[in-house]
């Protein structure tokens, strides 16, 4: 190769290198083993009216090699903590010696849907409840098992195995009827600065989406790809745990995964994500 | 046998002879490093898949030292030409002395 062009490619490579950095959300099309479509952009849902006009997914934000992770279920890390999931879906546990398996047979039949609609006011309980509460219940209540750590581990696989069959159906959360005080709660939460550097949810992932905050690109914060494997920790996260670290980034003291804060908070970011596919789990970095 | 270990492969069902496939593997493994130490300040001993090989019909396909670096669920992806029907082998040595093992047929066609 000549010297001229070696210097070609080194300026188009120069160029182009800010040009990548400067973005917003990219326009790949997320097709998960060349079967299921997801619909990763679409109009924001009524009550985002005058905030923003159009929810995108996280993964438009993230670079191609993170993306190609989550179009294969080979590819995607976060499937080993599904499968591991569905061994414990299958095992007895508890007092009871019940298994999920002996009273909600197949997940693929049975959990169908259950993710797009959490977190789902509890008529019976009269509380709001998220997919791990619903497990723990059933854990105390009907296997006679341990409740299992809010986030932790088996928690959390458990319900990124539940959300996979629910994946590429439209985020659906209720928000009004007797969930709407717990919604408003949350909806506060997200517009109320925090911590030394009084920063609010919104001035991030509102404001800023598609600009950087340092190296970190920073996206619309749905969460209808919770729980996401994460390349940072290789392990899959719970979304209480990401508020957790996002409030911890404002220099705030953070409430705790499980709490009611961030049940709220969760129901008002998932109602954000009306619209879009639910990806459960997710590959992030 | 350390825990939670599984190994996955995913190999194209069938290919034209002679041609290059891509397999893709991924075993889930701590990968214990040797370089950690736990809160007590005790090392945490080093516990890790140290070799991985494939072998179509007796003959090595690709054969890998794995080092403490590597992260944990260890993900190898490979190509390799398929002369003849047959099937792959693939295995795994742990730290520990066990070894994992997997095959795959493929077919011409």
């Amino acid at each position: 190769m000549t010297f001229k062009a070696l210097t070609a490619i080194a300026l188009v490579a120069g160029l182009s290198a800010p040009l990548a950095m400067a973005g917003g959300a990219d326009d790949d099309t997320m097709v998960i083993n060349d079967e299921t479509e997801m619909v990763t952009k679409t109009a924001a849902p009524a009550h985002l009216d005058g905030a923003v006009d159009e929810v995108i997914s996280g993964w438009h934000f993230r670079s191609d090699e993170t993306q190609s992770l989550q179009l294969d279920d080979f590819d995607n890390p976060g499937m080993i903590f599904v499968d591991q999931a569905m061994d414990v879906w299958n095992t007895a546990e508890g007092s009871e010696g019940k298994a999920c398996a002996d009273c909600h047979n197949d997940p693929a039949e049975t959990m169908v849907g259950v993710k797009a609609t959490y977190p789902k006011w509890n008529e019976e309980a009269g509380e709001v409840r998220t997919v791990q509460m619903q497990v723990n219940d059933c854990r105390v209540n009907r296997m006679g098992a341990e409740a299992w750590k809010y986030d932790a581990g088996k928690a959390v696989s458990m319900e990124a195995m539940i959300s996979l069959h629910s994946r590429g159906m439209p985020m659906s959360v209720a928000i009004d009827g007797p969930a709407a005080a717990m919604w408003e709660k949350g909806k506060e939460m997200y517009y109320t600065r925090t911590g030394q550097l009084e920063l609010s949810c919104a001035n991030c992932h509102e404001d800023n989406y598609g600009n950087y905050i340092r190296a970190d690109h920073l996206s619309q914060g749905q969460i209808n790809g919770f729980p996401v494997y994460r390349l940072k920790n290789a392990k899959l996260n719970g979304v209480h745990s990401r508020f957790k670290g996002c409030v911890r980034d404002t220099r705030a003291e953070t409430y705790s995964p499980g709490s009611e804060d961030f049940i709220a908070l969760e129901l008002y970011v998932a109602s954000r994500s009306n619209g879009l596919s639910v990806e459960s789990p997710s590959v992030r970095n | 046998m350390a825990s939670g270990v599984k190994p996955r492969v995913k190999v194209p069902k069938k290919a034209g002879a002679g041609d290059a496939i891509t397999i893709k593997t991924l075993i889930s493994h701590k990968m214990e490093s040797g370089q950690r130490k736990d809160k007590s300040g005790n090392v945490i001993p080093r516990s890790i898949i140290n070799r991985f090989t494939c072998d179509f019909n007796g003959q090595n396909v690709v054969d890998v030292t794995l080092e403490p670096a590597i992260s944990t669920n260890p993900y190898i992806e490979f190509e390799s030409t398929v002369p003849e029907a047959g099937e792959f082998k693939f295995t795994w040595y742990d730290d520990d002395g066990d070894v994992y093992e997997t095959t795959k047929k493929i077919a011409i066609g």
